[in-house]
Parts: C-alpha cells; sequence; structure tokens
C-alpha cells in the first residue's frame, strides 16, 4: 500500500565514528518517522534493520558520515556516505561471515560479518561503491507494497 | 517435541528464576519464539518479530538492536546486569530486561523445555 502523503520526506543525519552511545539513533528516529506515517509492519522492520547494520558501520570503521533518507509514496530510499578506509574487495565484503573487525568490535557485539548482507537482504535495491582510503557510500531502496 | 507455545514475561522470570530489571507495563506481552546471541548482527539477520533474546552482552547496542528489530524482551544470562543509563533506556523505550542465574545454554534449554520455538532461519 503507497503512503498517504502529499510530498516527499527527507533527513539528514551527521553520524560520528566511534560515537557507541548515540549509535542507532537516526536509525530509530526513521523508525518512529515510518511508523507515524503508517508503514507497513514489515517494511518498517526491513528498513530500520538495514539501516542501522550501515549506520553502525559506519560508528564502527569510519571517521565520520552522513545518512540521508527520503519517503515518498512509494518507496523509502537511505543513502549512508561516510569518511571511512573504504573496502578493498567489496564481492568478499558481501559474503556472510567475512569480516575484517578487530577484537574489540566484536567485543561490542558487531563484526560477524553479516551486516552487509543483512543490508542487501533487507533492501530491495541495494547498492555500494567504495574507495580505499577515501570512503563508502550505500544506497538502499525498500518499496512500498 | 517441537516446541509451539507463547509465554508471558512472568512464566519467563519463573523459569529462569530471574530477577525483573525493567517490568513490563503491558503484561500481557506473548512472546513466541527466542534467539540466543552475542552477536548483534546474527540477532538482525536472524530473529522473528515477537522474541525474547538471550544474551551475555549488556552494551547499549543490546537495547538498540532489541528496538530495531522489534524484540519484546531481553534477558541477560549469569547474573549480569547493564548500568544503570542501560537500564534507564530500555525503560524508556519499553523493553523489559531481566537477568538469570543461568548460562546461555541452560537458560535457552529451559525454555525450548517449556514450549518456546527458536527463530527460525529463512
Amino acid at each position: 500500500m503507497a503512503l498517504n502523503i502529499d510530498e516527499t520526506i527527507e533527513q539528514k543525519f551527521q553520524l560520528i565514528g566511534g560515537n557507541f552511545n548515540n549509535a542507532g539513533e537516526s536509525s530509530s528516529q526513521l523508525k518512529l518517522k515510518l511508523t507515524e506515517l503508517g508503514a507497513d509492519e514489515d517494511i518498517i522492520r526491513r528498513t530500520a534493520v538495514a539501516t542501522f547494520e550501515a549506520e553502525m558501520n559506519v560508528i564502527i570503521y569510519a571517521a565520520a558520515g552522513w545518512l540521508h533518507y527520503s519517503i515518498t509514496p512509494q518507496y523509502v530510499r537511505v543513502r549512508i556516505e561516510d569518511m571511512g578506509p573504504g573496502i578493498e574487495d567489496i564481492e568478499l565484503a558481501m559474503k556472510e561471515g567475512y569480516s575484517t573487525a578487530p577484537d574489540w568490535v566484536r567485543e561490542m557485539g558487531w563484526g560477524a560479518g553479516m551486516g552487509l548482507p543483512n543490508m542487501k537482504k533487507n533492501s530491495d535495491e541495494f547498492k555500494i561503491e567504495s574507495v580505499v582510503g577515501e570512503g563508502t557510500t550505500v544506497e538502499m531502496l525498500i518499496n512500498f507494497p | 517435541m517441537k516446541p509451539e507455545k507463547t509465554v508471558t514475561l512472568k512464566e519467563i522470570a519463573e523459569i529462569l528464576e530471574a530477577d525483573i530489571l525493567v517490568d513490563a507495563d503491558n503484561q500481557d506481552i506473548e512472546i513466541q519464539n527466542a534467539c540466543s546471541a552475542d552477536m548483534m548482527s546474527a540477532v538482525l539477520y536472524y530473529h522473528a518479530p515477537n522474541s525474547v533474546l538471550i544474551t551475555g552482552l549488556t552494551q547499549p547496542q543490546v537495547i538498540r538492536t532489541a528496538e530495531i528489530a522489534g524484540i519484546k524482551m531481553i534477558v541477560f544470562v549469569f547474573n549480569k546486569k547493564p548500568e544503570q543509563v542501560i537500564i534507564d533506556m530500555a525503560r524508556q523505550k519499553k523493553i523489559p530486561l531481566l537477568s538469570t542465574p543461568f548460562c546461555m545454554y541452560s537458560a535457552s534449554g529451559k525454555l525450548y523445555q517449556a514450549g518456546l520455538p527458536g527463530c527460525s532461519v529463512k
């Protein structure tokens, strides 16, 4: 069911690497917004999970980044760009279980190598671009049924 | 026996001899399945709605993961208790927290034996 909104709703958040206490806040706010708009429960869950995984990647690996979402009557699009180390081999990084996370990240419950596959699994369209030494951009689109 | 029962917070607390750190506003919440993990991405990948998370991690991201994934309740094993600020965060987000003396294996086994199924891998 398409959302009953007149215009595109957009929001942008700055993400700070290493800020674990606030990590996930922008994903929570997107979830809240979709709930307010009366989106389908499964769509909300998929969007929230995919966005949260992307947000955590920025917090864990990058110095800083931006999360931008836009909600139209037909879909929600989330774009996350970071100033991080970049990904050397994207194909490898997309494999379930592959991770370059150091021990301290694993001790916090992250770095299982499921983040990128989980983003792809929960999106209808998933794009990733990365330049080593510059950063990574992930764009996800989830259609309203 | 294939477990296929729903259980309430009170029943889980009794089975696991758990302390209730944050009680539920709604005592009628019915938990339909359980997920045991310390890796949050695994929880986000495999979880099902209306589940209880059994974990040894007490970081703030555990509460956030539950909020994002729609997990209805968290049980900490080995009598672990998160810091007060994390307990307050869970209360604000209305996610009940329990702390059990059992290890993750035993806590999971006891709930399975009581009829609560695991999250299915899709």
